[in-house]
């Protein structure tokens, strides 16, 4: 038997910031088909459009070892064609019918979708239930889709010193855990998938067991469940469905240190990234700390901690940063970074980020401050309603890393809810030097020319 | 195969876009113009806001001035110091941005309802009485110079700016916008103060506002923010048409992937054959997953992740331009087939399905762009940039039925130009002739 869960957004902040009949919270509906299909509606009708995406509860990091880029390259391959949907049709078919297409992949999760006139939400439905279980794979598509992920890979990485010196200093952060691979893949294990390892890989995991479907816009949430149910609903659950066990970090004891120099680079910065927790189900505290944490660090040029300091007192730096990445099924990063002003070396710009967190974990969160981040995290729920597709990957991500639906209604007032007691103890618990990668990113001349050098 | 042919034949018409007939002009007592949307079942409010102008009215010796002051409103106006106005900022929930485009100056705020009367006084504070403190200046430049060294070293951006410098020699527009190293370097606070007077002029705006605000409440609200405003700014830079003659130009640049812009003479946006080189562009290049660059790039040779052409309308020039980026060894590849395809399409045009699916894409796609707010904000600003009337939301879609497979295969014919297409290359491809 199915469940059917039926509820809407938690309040965001009642008392001061709206009156009750201003709110016009996003309506939210879950349930769950025979299958084990999990089913996530979103009703905006503003406009009737809608936002259809199902969501695989796989990515890069449950790849078998030596096949890094599969996930990534299935989801290419993905949009070749079915049994019923002619070799290379399923992009021009949404077309045809006025909607536009794509889909992404990253460590968590693999995800599809259309954005479509409301009433064409049966065609795009059936066209998605359709490549869940009968993707074909020719012989002809597939090496030229692999030469266009190569492409691709050259675009977002090669032709980036950044991008480059980031995929390093990732690998270095997770001794054992596969977060370490990236989610396109080494160049040359790319260069050896095939077609069966896609279709392998397929088989194992595409399944509605392991899918989310998110519907979000014009719709009823008894219409999609009928759609659903006719579309989704008649397709075999995989019994074999693997568990999602990765291998997980050992105690990190030694703080690593990488360089990356190369000849493209014409502003060095440094960045450091440590091992954090990641939110996890019913137990969000320590994760809406550490958002926090990041905000009060790094998230304005101007007001935050590192901004104040290093840009607009000592004027050292050019940006600055901080972030957490908090949404995944396993430990996760947090990470701060600074671009000095010429002149400054990355040496005396690290030294001054060490010197800002410590005065920080000294003197503890300015109040003022702290209010001025919650105040803008719940004008940011707000703000969020404008946008349908980003209500929908909300969800999606979050299921998808292990949450549920409560737990995502929840987050904002847990958001709400941190103290400054709580920053601090969560960045005394982050700011641990042994788990952590601090990487120098210099133009080739600062390295005794050396090239293309990494070390650690 | 059966069942989605037969359920792409039965199609239903597509459906309006979504607010379009909702739009409305209001005029304020003061005589400013904004389009606006009511909005109000979410309690916010997006306004955004374009001068004619931008970039392009940088004084020679000055560029890159437009961007560092409209770069500079927002780090100190009135009694607030950077620090205390971003910190106000904050306090409201607010979000403003200011920058400058190569032809308009541009201004967003998203603005919760119950702030709104502090949000656009702290709005109007930026635009009235930016402070252009010394400090901050130095802190924007510094970073504006830090972008400028590393475009130096990328290739998209230095295949954008050999593009501008072969097509623009003697314009504004061959000018890269942020400016130079030198001419940033230079930039007083005197220019920027005169910047700041050129570019904000009440008599070069287009407004759009959409959401939880109502006709009445825009005029006053106009006056109050933007009524100050000086009138005439300097001479918008003269019409011009790009110097593409065909052939290949190679920047060589050490990188394993090279990256082509590639480009010919475009066609005017008021011009009576616009939207059949429009549907002609679709099918051509601009229509992602479905297009024939793709098709014939991507999809059957794997020789690039993204290859798309796209009809340019600048406010005094029209270009038809393109990118694709394949390993060095490949290049030279992808710039035969994109060739050829010109050639194909300039003799041999579409067909009717060609024709038919390109109309179904286009006229049911338009309506999505409507989907949020802010997204409905900016396209009230674009439509007014182009000239075109508040009624052209509604009429769109019709205009694009009315294209006939004679009118695009005419268009191709006449506005493709196989020999004039001209391949900008930055990497250090391998088999390429250069031609320049």
């Amino acid at each position: 038997m199915s469940r059917f869960a039926r509820f809407f957004t938690a309040p965001l902040f009642i008392a001061l910031w709206l009156a009750p009949a201003a709110r016009a919270d996003a309506e939210v509906t879950t349930f769950t088909l025979e299958n084990g299909m999990d089913v996530v509606v979103i009703e905006d009708n503003r406009a009737p459009i809608v936002t259809h995406m199902v969501w695989y509860r796989v990515g890069a990091a449950d790849e078998p070892p030596g096949k890094s880029g599969i996930a990534h390259y299935l989801e290419h391959l993905m949009f070749k064609g079915t049994d019923e949907i002619p070799e290379g049709a399923f992009s021009k078919i949404v077309a045809e019918n006025g909607g536009t297409d794509n889909a992404f992949t990253s460590w968590d999760y693999t995800g599809y979708f259309q954005r479509i006139a409301a009433d064409r939400l049966d065609i795009v439905m059936r066209m998605e239930a359709d490549r869940m279980r009968d993707l074909v794979i020719s012989e002809a598509v597939w090496q030229p889709e692999r030469d266009v992920i190569l492409e691709e890979r050259n675009t977002r990485v090669e032709n980036d010193p950044s991008a480059i010196f980031s995929e390093q200093q990732n690998a270095a952060l997770f001794l054992n855990h596969p977060y370490s691979v990236p989610i396109i893949g080494w160049r040359h294990e790319i260069e050896e998938l095939t077609r069966e390892d896609a279709l392998d890989f397929y088989a194992r995991y595409y399944a509605p067991n392991n899918a989310i479907l998110i519907v979000a816009g014009d719709v009823t949430p008894d219409g999609v469940r009928e759609l659903a149910e006719i579309h989704y609903g008649v397709i075999s659950p995989n019994p074999d469905l693997p568990p999602r066990v990765r291998p997980q970090e050992p105690p990190q004891l030694s703080p690593r240190r990488i360089t990356y120099s190369d000849p493209r680079v014409r502003q060095p910065y440094v960045i450091r990234t440590y091992l954090a927790p990641e939110r996890d189900s019913g137990a969000q505290e320590e994760a809406a700390a550490l958002t926090i944490l990041a905000r009060l660090l790094g998230a304005s040029g101007i007001t935050s901690v590192f901004g104040q300091r290093l840009q607009v007192e000592e004027g050292i730096a050019l940006s600055t940063g901080a972030y957490y990445r908090g949404l995944g099924l396993d430990d996760q990063s947090f990470g701060i970074y600074a671009v000095p002003v010429p002149g400054t070396s990355l040496e005396e710009a690290e030294a001054r980020l060490d010197a800002a967190i410590a005065a920080f974990l000294e003197e503890g969160p300015d109040p003022e401050h702290l209010e001025r981040i919650k105040t803008q995290l719940r004008a940011g729920e707000i703000f969020a309603r404008d946008d349908q597709g980003r209500l929908a990957r909300r969800y999606g991500v979050a299921l998808t890393a292990g949450l549920t639906v409560e737990d995502v209604e929840a987050w904002p007032d847990i958001l709400d809810a941190v103290t400054a007691e709580d920053v601090m103890k969560a960045a005394e618990n982050v700011f641990d030097i042994r788990r952590s990668v601090t990487g120098w990113l210099l133009t080739e001349d600062a390295v005794d020319g050396a090239t293309g050098e990494v070390t650690q | 195969m059966k069942i989605f042919a037969i359920l792409t034949a039965a199609l239903l018409a597509a459906v309006p876009a979504v607010h379009a007939q909702d739009i409305v002009e209001v005029r304020s007592d003061g005589g400013l113009t904004a389009w606006l949307v009511e909005e109000p079942s979410i309690p916010i409010v997006a306004i955004e806001i374009s001068v004619r102008g931008g970039a392009s009215i940088d004084p020679d010796g000055q560029e890159g001035v437009a961007r560092l002051t409209m770069g500079l409103l927002d780090e100190g106006a009135g009694a607030l110091d950077a620090t205390a106005f971003s910190q106000a900022e904050e306090s409201l929930g607010v979000s403003l941005s200011f920058g400058s485009g190569r032809d308009h100056a541009t201004i967003s705020a998203r603005m919760l309802s119950e702030n709104r009367e502090e949000s656009l006084a702290l709005l109007r504070t930026a635009l009235m009485e930016p402070r252009f403190d010394e400090e901050a200046i130095e802190r924007v430049r510094g970073q504006i110079l830090s972008r400028i060294r590393s475009d130096a070293a990328d290739p998209n951006s230095l295949a954008g700016q050999a593009y501008r410098t072969m097509a623009f020699p003697d314009h504004p527009y061959g000018r890269p916008t942020d400016g130079t190293l030198e001419s940033v370097a230079a930039l007083t606070r005197e220019d920027v103060v005169a910047a700041h007077r050129a570019l904000l002029v009440r008599d070069r705006l287009f407004i759009g506002v959409v959401g939880d605000i109502s006709a009445d409440e825009v005029g006053p609200m106009l006056d109050a923010l933007l009524g100050d405003l000086p009138t005439g700014g300097p001479d918008l830079p003269a019409e011009v048409s790009p110097i593409l003659d065909g052939g290949i130009e190679v920047v060589s640049f050490a990188t394993p992937q090279s990256v082509a812009l590639f480009g010919q003479p475009g066609i005017a946006r008021d011009d009576a054959d616009f939207y059949a080189a429009f549907v002609m562009n679709h099918i051509l290049g601009g229509g992602g997953f479905s297009s024939r660059l793709t098709e014939e790039v991507r999809e059957k040779r794997g020789l690039t992740y993204g290859v798309g052409s796209y009809l340019v309308n600048y406010e005094q020039s029209d270009v038809y331009l393109g990118t694709v980026a394949s390993a060095n060894g490949r290049i030279a590849e992808a710039v035969e087939v994109i060739a050829e395809e010109w050639r194909r399409m300039a003799e041999e045009g579409v067909s009717a399905e060609d024709l038919e699916k390109a109309k179904r894409f286009l006229t049911g796609a338009y309506p999505l762009r409507f989907d949020s707010n802010a997204s409905i904000a900016r396209i009230l600003v674009g439509v007014q940039e182009a000239g075109l009337p508040i009624t052209y939301p509604v009429e769109r879609n019709s205009l694009i039925e009315a294209v006939t497979l004679e009118d695009v295969n005419r268009v191709a014919a006449e506005l493709l130009q196989p020999d004039a297409l001209t391949f900008v290359v930055v990497g250090q491809p391998e088999g390429l002739p250069a031609t320049n």
